[in-house]
């Protein structure tokens, strides 16, 4: 590399190592103010570091964990989006290998219905949606599950479809040659052979679902039940009142679940984005 | 073809199309179906629902806020597409010459796409009104200007490294021979870039641009977040605005209207995404000619 090169990377490193500063900025001054007393918490002092007159501990954090309800609304947030993610992938994995190993005019006109589904905007089916699941029972924490399997199906049959569309059949008709049955196929054959694109689907679906505010809104009764967003927006609701110190607690647990699953995914994460993109 | 039918014998539809098939009638056709005819109605629940012909459409059209709220969301859409992409593509070429901290960098840059709408609406909003209390302008709740750059720069903030994923995954598929060839014959960085490089990422372009325009067309937790619309929706964007018909204005019509407003909302999407759809068409069809 010569050595007008290494001044121009060296160039682009101060560059983005200021991007990045400026980048990471919002989340620590929502971090240090978190650290203050609420007396001290204003907008004209936001910037200011903590001092030993506004220090707080972490009174903040002890305070939004046991008065405002965010251990419930984190566990019923994980409770949910397990249980849409997985249910998402098994049975999107399976609609999406039948659509393209039987390929005929209805699974095409299916195959069809399902990108149309991922272009069509919330509003549009926001209001008959959450009274369709009050009329099936479905708003409850317990099967909202299947709401999300239903609204979320497109992207996540369509990556699939995307995928098993590149696996040769041969695999899989040696295995019905011995004696497979289809079932046995999939779950033997087929379904450990997607990996790559269930970890995809599920990081893209996990993002999706873990921070949706509208949906729950609608579909659950906010008087019995609240996911982490929610719970924010509930209380940003109220004005006045806000206690800001405990809000930006509640801010920061529930920026460091993220940040570490971003952290610990990162790799698939990026393949994941990378992948969606490509086939989008 | 013969072996592929036997493969799996059609009535496994039952096994593997039908659980999924319900959940989507459930959580899509229906709602659908019903958000269609309910914009044609006059409503409050579905059941009082009664048919008014096309009288939601006109009064839509007729209403002020609306065709703001339409017009609020084309400019910070353009904005928001050009900045985005512009900036998103310039990090993914600095960071794939693989200088010193990239992969922090990376990592940085992508972070606040995992924190949701609402998160981050009420991250910027303490940030912003800060920064104006400094120069001593008017809040967000008063200031329509801040809330409209306000927006944008959260929404920068937000996808640009989503976009540099993407155009990073892009670039490096590109060989590294085609840029070898160009050099030996001459061409200087910035020549192989935009002229070698950039007409090969044309459909990752169309791709982040439909992205990131479809995105701020829907975009609906962070304009809650940040301003709900304040002051006197003069930033309330689309979906917001259908869903203050919905939920926060009295009256008996404003649900069909607001269901109307879905529906032209929804095809405005979906021209989009026809268009995108045919220009990549097109541009891979030149390529394999």
């Amino acid at each position: 590399m010569s050595k007008k090169e290494k001044s121009i990377d060296l160039f682009f490193t101060v560059i983005m190592t200021a991007v990045s500063v400026i980048y990471v900025y919002p989340i620590f001054a929502i971090f240090i103010n978190s650290l203050k007393k609420e007396s001290a918490i204003g907008t004209n002092t936001v910037f200011k570091m903590p001092d030993t007159q506004t220090f707080a501990g972490l009174a903040n954090y002890s305070d939004a964990v046991s008065a405002k309800g965010f251990i419930p609304a984190f566990l019923l947030s994980v409770f949910i989006t397990v249980t849409s993610v997985a249910a998402l992938l098994v049975f999107c994995s399976m609609c999406a290998w039948y659509i393209v190993r039987v390929n005929n005019r209805l699974t095409k006109l299916i195959y069809g219905l399902f990108v149309f589904s991922m272009i069509v905007p919330f509003q549009l089916v926001m209001f008959s949606l959450s009274q369709t699941a009050d009329r099936l029972f479905l708003n409850s924490p317990w099967t909202i599950w299947l709401v999300y399997l239903g609204f979320g199906a497109g992207l996540a049959v369509f990556m699939f479809a995307g995928f098993i569309r590149s696996v040769p059949i041969d695999v899989e008709e040696a295995a019905v040659i011995d004696g497979c049955s289809p079932i046995q196929t999939y779950f033997l054959v087929v379904f450990p052979m997607l990996k790559p694109t269930l970890i995809s689907v599920g990081i893209l679906q996990t993002m999706w679902i873990w921070n949706d505010y509208l949906l729950p809104t609608l579909v659950l009764d906010i008087k019995k039940y609240k996911t982490v967003p929610m719970l924010i927006q509930y209380f940003r609701g109220s004005y006045g009142s806000v206690q800001m110190g405990p809000m930006m607690a509640c801010i920061m647990l529930t920026v460091l679940p993220a940040a570490v699953f971003y952290l610990v995914l990162q790799k698939y994460i990026v393949k994941g984005i990378a992948a969606g993109a490509v086939k989008g | 073809m013969a072996t592929r039918n036997e493969l799996i014998k059609k009535r496994y539809f039952v096994f593997f199309v039908l659980p999924l098939l319900a959940a989507f009638t459930v959580g899509f056709i229906i709602p659908f179906i019903e958000g269609v005819w309910l914009s044609f109605c006059r409503f409050t629940v579905i059941d009082n629902a009664s048919f008014t012909g096309i009288k939601n459409y006109i009064s839509a059209f007729g209403d002020k806020g609306f065709r703001a709220a339409l017009w609020f969301t084309v400019k910070t859409a353009l904005v928001m597409v050009l900045l985005i992409n512009t900036a998103g593509f310039v990090f993914a070429v600095i960071l794939t010459r693989e200088i010193k901290g990239t992969a922090v960098f990376r990592t940085v840059l992508f972070m606040p796409n995992l924190i949701g709408g609402i998160v981050l609406g009420y991250i910027w909003q303490i940030i912003i009104n800060y920064v104006l209390s400094v120069v001593g302008a008017p809040l967000l709740a008063l200031n329509s200007t801040a809330g409209y750059w306000g927006i944008i720069i959260l929404m920068c903030w937000q996808q640009i490294g989503y976009v540099m994923i993407i155009y990073i995954a892009a670039l490096q598929s590109i060989p590294d021979e085609m840029s070898e060839a160009a050099q030996i014959d001459g061409a200087t960085y910035l020549q192989t870039l935009f002229k070698i490089k950039l007409p090969m990422l044309f459909s990752s372009i169309m791709i982040c641009v439909f992205i990131t325009l479809t995105n701020a067309f829907k975009l609906f937790d962070q304009n809650l977040a940040l301003t709900s619309g304040e002051p006197a929706h003069a930033t309330e964007m689309l979906a917001l605005n259908i869903y203050n018909n919905f939920y926060a204005r009295p009256g008996l019509m404003w649900r069909g209207i607001g269901q109307a407003k879905a529906v032209i909302f929804c095809i405005i999407v979906v021209m989009i995404a026809c268009a995108q759809f045919r220009l990549t068409k097109e541009k891979d069809g030149e390529y394999n000619e």
